[in-house]
Parts: C-alpha cells; sequence; structure tokens
C-alpha cells in the first residue's frame, strides 16, 4: 500500500516537472540565446559561453535604426499602462452602474455587454479599419488607443465584484449622510472596489500588451508600432539580413519582462480574475 | 427601484412641484444622473468601437464602389447585395482557411482540454510537491505576449538556429516542423505552450471550490485517487471543461499572430492561410474592401453562432437533470 502511493506519488511528481520543463525551457533558450552574437546563434552549442555578448546585443539594440526600439517600447507602455488605466476606470464604473442602479432597458444593455464579451478584438480589427479611414484617424496614435479602451469582460468582471464587495448598505448609509451619488462613488465604492480595480486593469494591461492584428492594421508609420509590431517586422527584415536575429531575440526578452514582474508581484490579483470570470 | 420614471415625470410635471411633498424624489432624479454619468464613456466605447464598426462592415459588405467609364471621375456606391457573400464564400482559399481552422480546432482542443485538466486533477490530488511553484511556473507562458511565443518557437523550429534540432540531429533523427504535415501541430504547439497553465488554473479554481464532503464521501466508497478524479470531480465540474472549450474555440477561429509569422519563415503557410489572413490580405493587399468586409462579417456570425449554440446547449443539459 505504500510502496503503491509512493510509486503514484514519484509518477505523479514526474508529469508536473516534464510539464514545467515544456513551459519553461523556451524561455531558458530565450535567456541563453539573448548573450549570442549573430555567429554564435547559429553557430555553437546554446550552453558554451564563449563569447558573452549581451551587453553588444543590448547596445545594438538600441542604436539600431536610430534607437527605435526605444521608441516602440515607450509607445507599448503608453498604449498598454496609459490605455489599461483609463480603460478599467470607465469598465468598472460601467460594472458598478450595472450592479448599483435600476434603469430601464438595463439587461438589454447588458447582453450586449456580453455580446462584446464573446466578439473577439480581431474580428473587429477590419471594420474599425474601415471606419478608422473614414474619418481619418488610420495611422495616428488614436487608432490604436481608442479601441483598446473597450473591454466588455472588465465590465461583467466589475458587476460581479461590485456585486460581492460593495454591500448596498453602505451607499444607503452614504445616501442618508447627504452624500451626492457621484461623491459616494469616487469615496467610497470605487475604494472598495480596488482589488477588482486592479484585477480588471491587469487582464486590460496584459491584453493590450499583446495587441497585434489592431496595430498592424491601423499602422504603417514605424514610430508608432508597439513592441509585437516592432519585432514582427524585425523578423521579416531577419530573413534577408541575419545581423537581425540577435536583435530580435533580445527585443523579445526586454518585451516579456514588464509582464512577467506584474505577474508574479500581482499573483493574488490575477488569480482572483480568472476564478471570478469562470468559475460560475 | 424596478421603474425608474415615475409617472409625474413622465407627462412632465416640473420636479419643483412635487419635491416638497415627496423629498426622495431629487434623491432618485440624482441617481439617474449618477448612473448614466458612470455609464456614458463605456456606451460611448460600444457605440463607437462596437456597434458602428459592425453596423459599417455589413454595409460595406452589401455595397460597393462601381467605376464606371474606366474608372475616371468619382465611382457610384451601388448596392450589390450579397454579391461579395457570395465571391468570398465561392473562393477556395477561404473555405480552405475554415478547414485549417477546423484541424487545427481537433488537434488543438482536445490537447489543451485535456492536458490542462490533467495538471490541474494531478495538482488537486495532493500528492505534488512545491504546488504554488509549480502552478506559477505552468501559468507563466501566458504573460509572454502571443507574437514573442510565436517568434520563440520559430526560432526552435528552424533549421541552424535550434538546439532542438540540432539534437536530434546528433541522434541522427532528422525533423522538419516546417514541412507540410508538421506545420500545423507546430502551430497548435505555440497555442497549447501559451494556453495550457492559463486553463489550468482555471480548471483548479474550479476544483479547489468543490465541496470536500463529496471527495471524502467517494473515498470512504473506496474509490481511488484516479476514480474519484475521473468519475467524480470531472463530472462536478463539466460546466467549467465546456466553458473551456467554447473559449478554445472561439480563440481558434482568431487565428492570426502565429500563422502569420510563420508565413515569413515557410512556404507551407499561405498569405490566405486562416480566416483572419484571408481578410488582411483582401484589405490590404488587394484592396477590396467589399470582400474583406464580407468575409469579416461572416467570420462574425460564425463566432457568435458558434458561441450562442455552444452556451444553448450545454445550458439545456445542465438545467434538464435537474
Amino acid at each position: 500500500m505504500t510502496t503503491s502511493r509512493l510509486t503514484s506519488r514519484t509518477a505523479v511528481n514526474t508529469v508536473v516537472l516534464i510539464a514545467a520543463l515544456y513551459t519553461l525551457l523556451p524561455g531558458l533558450w530565450l535567456l541563453l540565446a539573448s548573450t549570442k552574437n549573430s555567429d554564435a546563434l547559429f553557430g555553437s552549442d546554446i550552453l558554451s559561453f564563449g563569447d558573452f555578448s549581451l551587453g553588444q546585443n543590448l547596445r545594438d539594440l538600441f542604436s539600431m535604426e536610430d534607437g527605435v526600439y526605444g521608441r516602440w517600447y515607450l509607445n507599448s507602455l503608453l498604449y498598454a499602462v496609459v490605455g489599461a488605466l483609463v480603460g478599467s476606470l470607465i469598465s468598472v464604473a460601467a460594472g458598478y452602474a450595472f450592479d448599483k442602479y435600476a434603469f430601464p432597458h438595463k439587461e438589454k444593455l447588458f447582453g450586449l455587454v456580453l455580446a462584446g464579451v464573446m466578439v473577439p478584438p480581431t474580428v473587429l480589427a477590419l471594420p474599425l479599419y474601415l471606419v478608422a479611414s473614414g474619418i481619418g484617424l488610420v495611422n495616428t496614435f488614436w487608432a490604436v488607443f481608442i479601441p483598446v479602451l473597450f473591454n466588455p469582460f472588465g465590465v461583467y468582471l466589475a458587476r460581479l465584484l461590485s456585486n460581492g464587495y460593495v454591500p448596498n448598505e453602505v451607499l444607503e448609509a452614504s445616501r442618508v449622510d447627504g452624500a451626492g451619488e457621484l461623491q459616494t462613488y469616487f469615496r467610497v465604492s470605487l475604494r472598495m472596489l480596488g482589488p477588482g480595480f486592479v484585477t480588471v486593469f491587469l487582464f486590460q494591461l496584459t491584453a493590450i500588451w499583446n495587441n497585434f492584428f489592431l496595430p498592424m492594421v491601423m499602422l504603417s508609420d514605424e514610430h508608432l508600432y508597439p513592441l509585437s509590431l516592432g519585432l514582427y517586422t524585425w523578423n521579416s527584415s531577419a530573413t534577408v539580413s541575419p545581423e537581425y536575429y540577435p536583435l530580435v531575440v533580445i527585443g523579445s526578452l526586454l518585451a516579456v519582462v514588464p509582464l512577467i514582474v506584474a505577474f508574479v508581484t500581482l499573483q493574488r490579483y490575477w488569480k482572483s480574475g480568472l476564478t471570478a470570470g469562470s468559475v460560475k | 427601484m424596478s421603474t425608474v420614471l415615475s409617472p409625474e415625470e413622465r407627462t412632465g410635471t416640473p420636479p419643483s412641484a412635487v419635491r416638497e411633498a415627496r423629498p426622495r424624489r431629487a434623491g432618485r432624479r440624482g441617481q439617474l444622473v449618477a448612473c448614466a454619468t458612470l455609464l456614458a464613456p463605456f456606451t460611448a466605447l460600444l457605440v463607437a468601437v462596437f456597434l458602428v464598426p459592425v453596423g459599417y462592415a455589413v454595409y460595406l459588405s452589401l455595397f460597393s464602389e462601381d467605376h464606371t467609364g474606366l474608372g475616371f471621375g468619382g465611382g457610384t456606391t451601388v448596392f450589390t447585395g450579397l454579391r461579395s457573400y457570395l465571391a468570398v464564400l465561392g473562393d477556395p482559399s477561404f473555405r480552405s482557411g475554415f478547414g485549417v481552422i477546423a484541424l487545427y480546432c481537433l488537434i488543438f482542443v482536445p490537447a489543451v482540454v485535456v492536458g490542462a485538466l490533467a495538471l490541474a486533477l494531478l495538482l488537486d490530488s495532493g500528492l505534488v510537491r512545491l504546488r504554488r511553484t509549480a502552478q506559477m511556473m505552468l501559468y507563466l507562458p501566458h504573460a509572454v505576449p502571443g507574437i514573442i511565443a510565436a517568434v520563440i518557437w520559430l526560432y526552435l523550429y528552424t533549421p541552424g538556429l535550434s538546439p532542438v534540432i540540432r539534437l536530434f540531429a546528433a541522434a541522427d533523427v532528422h525533423i522538419d516542423f516546417l514541412g507540410l504535415h508538421t506545420v500545423l501541430p507546430a502551430i497548435v504547439n505555440i497555442a497549447l505552450w501559451s494556453g495550457l497553465g492559463y486553463n489550468m488554473v482555471i480548471f483548479y479554481a474550479a476544483l479547489q471550490a468543490l465541496p470536500r464532503e463529496v471527495i471524502e464521501a467517494a473515498r470512504i466508497d473506496g474509490a481511488g485517487g484516479l476514480r474519484t478524479a475521473l468519475l467524480v470531480k470531472v463530472p462536478i465540474i463539466r460546466g467549467t471543461v465546456v466553458m473551456v472549450c467554447v473559449f478554445a474555440l472561439i480563440g481558434a477561429l482568431q487565428l492570426f499572430t502565429e500563422p502569420t509569422l510563420m508565413n515569413q519563415a515557410t512556404p507551407m503557410v499561405n498569405s490566405r492561410y486562416a480566416p483572419n489572413m484571408y481578410i488582411y490580405d483582401a484589405a490590404f493587399r488587394r484592396n477590396n474592401y467589399g470582400l474583406a468586409s464580407a468575409a469579416s462579417v461572416i467570420l462574425l456570425i460564425v463566432t457568435c453562432a458558434l458561441s450562442y449554440a455552444v452556451t444553448r446547449w450545454t445550458g439545456r443539459k445542465e438545467r434538464s437533470p435537474r
């Protein structure tokens, strides 16, 4: 009995270990490859550190094409951080309104929100391009920034979280005290929704950071590109001139860092979002 | 508070006249104003980046610019009805895109659901050491942007760059990850790598929410760990399983990033490989917005129909046994 328990324990841990290796090794490869120059990348053993050129790669990365990579990085931060901040403010406000107020056609409007959740952003990219080109917004910052603010899943999540975190008694108490509705929202409710706000923010941050189809459709000016699109164009260049390969590798590594940091430090918020959105 | 407008307000009696008699009236009005203020930005977005674009795409798919007389002068917009739709549906390269998606789903959906569910059950079995660390390591790929995951794997598939291919070659096994029959599994693998841990966390959360008494009862009845997992735990969380399947299917229809990157590396992935690539190709390489709009609308309808059908079907199944 104990031996069979020991065998199953070993078997279970082996399977999980293999799965963990599968998820981690590609990342490890990226880390090791970022220390190699173009020749070493193609020639030598991945584990040999014969010529360690991480510093040189970094210098090349930020000097290539007049430092356009730094520009892409800033753009990504701008689209993702500011976009997710504004977007989650909008979504949380709407979710809260859906939870706390009664108004005509409320559930019909919420049905539209749910339809928005079901329709993935890539399906909307071309229609958005057509509208943007109609009003002359194509190839501008706003062409990417405005659409990414729309986060129906955030509204759905915020409605659930508002129901869970903000008791109706608090609103009643605040009303009795004579506080205005918006005042109550910003001073009391939004504070109670804090953890939920972080969850919505993180989900949107990831989504915008990952965004690829929309910028590809909207933008042609390299100076407006986010990282995803910039690295894609460099990868196309690499097929012709291989000196781009180390740049794509190290550029990808740096592009992953912010999300990994956000994920590891704010782990509990991701989980609460996943469970709130899925289990029920 | 089911109806917000009172009869007096609807008939237009000035609110000041009734304020003395009913002090709460002003409060209710204030609530309506606050509610509208909080909803306004989102509603504006809903209209501007969801309803209007979809409506415009439908419009463009039904009309087309007709250039009379050798294309000189302003063209006139002509109602062409379903011509664009017929053109799209009659195009073998569009239909083959859906064929690719179907095949992709056939490999991806079972792989990701079985893999993630198995890992979640193993973590839930209590036999795994360092459970939190394991969970985090498995989840980490989800934090890697899709295009970068695709770049990493593409390089691991590229002869000369890839240590994997070199390793196999040393053992005298030569694999071509970008060949005719391997390129689709290679794309599935990228999606699996990104999605495995994410879906595992969803399953694991559902398993953690199971009532412990049920599991305890199964154990007392003499069911082993494996039997409990497959015959007790999985049936209870089937709602979550179905939901993961739906999102995997919807996600599959959006396939774009990975094959677009592969398109640069191998002739096995052409520029109209998946429906989204077809749309991009129609709009920006062939400059045929009518065609691209029609294809977008078709993809939108298929996506909505699929998610509606599956949720309806499972909704009925969930309700009937009770």
